[in-house]
């Protein structure tokens, strides 16, 4: 079912912001890409938060579980794909807006820096150990990492960049501009629940076929013993 | 409708959105397939 709303979103935002959406008076065609740049960078925010948090509920006694790390991770892996689609989405944009793929100001800065410490997270999550040790460090890890997510949001107003200031909070965009936007933004969001819903599973069966390998190995070096 | 110099631009980054969410997609499906071979059917997590 959600599956299929996914499904139904995408042609929405295909709809809305290559065909019947207005041209911008100063950006032109280029406004398009608004509307998968912007939703992609807050799902990215979106996953990098729930990241953290699911992380913490890990590392509070009361309710620590495995799901949750895996959810911390599988939200992670999304949020580093969807990372790097706002990195060239933008860059694409920028090279229409500013005549160049990429200049080092802080946002462009600041994001390329959380795309590479969340593959960072990601490559930790893979070191050896036990589940319970991969859950820990990855945790502590998230909740670092995390803290990076508002110094990228704030860049904009803290240091002045090339990159523009917040469009939609400030009422620059209206009528069907503005509900092609919320249609990305749905869609991206519910394609979000989808693939970390998934992800997990896919998390959980992989520790479920570690553990057995795990089990045959130990019979398999008890039985060479007691021969 | 999209004037065509800034086309590829545009298109592209469309492209790059799906193709990079759909390969996503394909490895999670494979990564699954792979897992669920050595796990017995009543232990997979969607049962």
């Amino acid at each position: 079912m959600l599956g299929f709303a996914v499904l139904a979103g995408f042609a929405w935002l295909v709809l809305f912001g290559l065909f019947l959406s207005p041209n911008d008076q100063t950006q032109k065609t280029g406004v398009r890409i608004l509307y998968i740049h912007v939703p992609s960078a807050w799902l990215a925010y979106l996953a990098f938060g729930v990241t953290g948090i699911s992380s913490a509920f890990y590392l509070v006694k009361r309710t620590r579980s495995l799901v949750w790390d895996r959810i911390a991770g599988a939200s992670a892996e999304v949020g580093v794909l969807f990372m790097g689609i706002t990195l060239v989405s933008g860059s694409l944009w920028g090279r229409i807006t500013w005549g160049t793929f990429w200049t080092w100001d802080s946002r462009l800065t600041t994001t390329a820096f959380l795309f590479v410490t969340y593959i960072g997270y990601l490559a930790v999550r893979d070191l050896g150990g036990t589940h319970q040790q991969r859950a820990r460090r990855s945790a502590v890890l998230a909740l670092l990492a995390v803290c990076e997510v508002p110094l990228v949001h704030f860049s904009v107003k803290w240091w002045r960049p090339l990159h523009q200031q917040e469009s939609v909070a400030d009422g620059e965009l209206s009528g069907l501009m503005l509900f092609s936007l919320f249609v990305g933004l749905i869609s991206f969001t519910l394609l979000y629940v989808w693939l970390v819903m998934h992800r997990q599973r896919v998390l959980a069966l992989n520790d479920r076929a570690d553990d057995r390998g795990l089990d045959a190995a130990l019979l398999e070096r008890r039985n060479e013993v007691v021969r | 409708m999209i004037a065509m110099l800034h086309a590829p631009y545009v298109i592209g980054s469309y492209a790059v959105t799906f193709g990079a969410v759909g390969l996503y997609l394909w490895r999670i499906l494979s990564q699954a397939r792979t897992s669920a071979r050595n796990v017995p059917n009543e232990e997979l997590p969607w049962k």
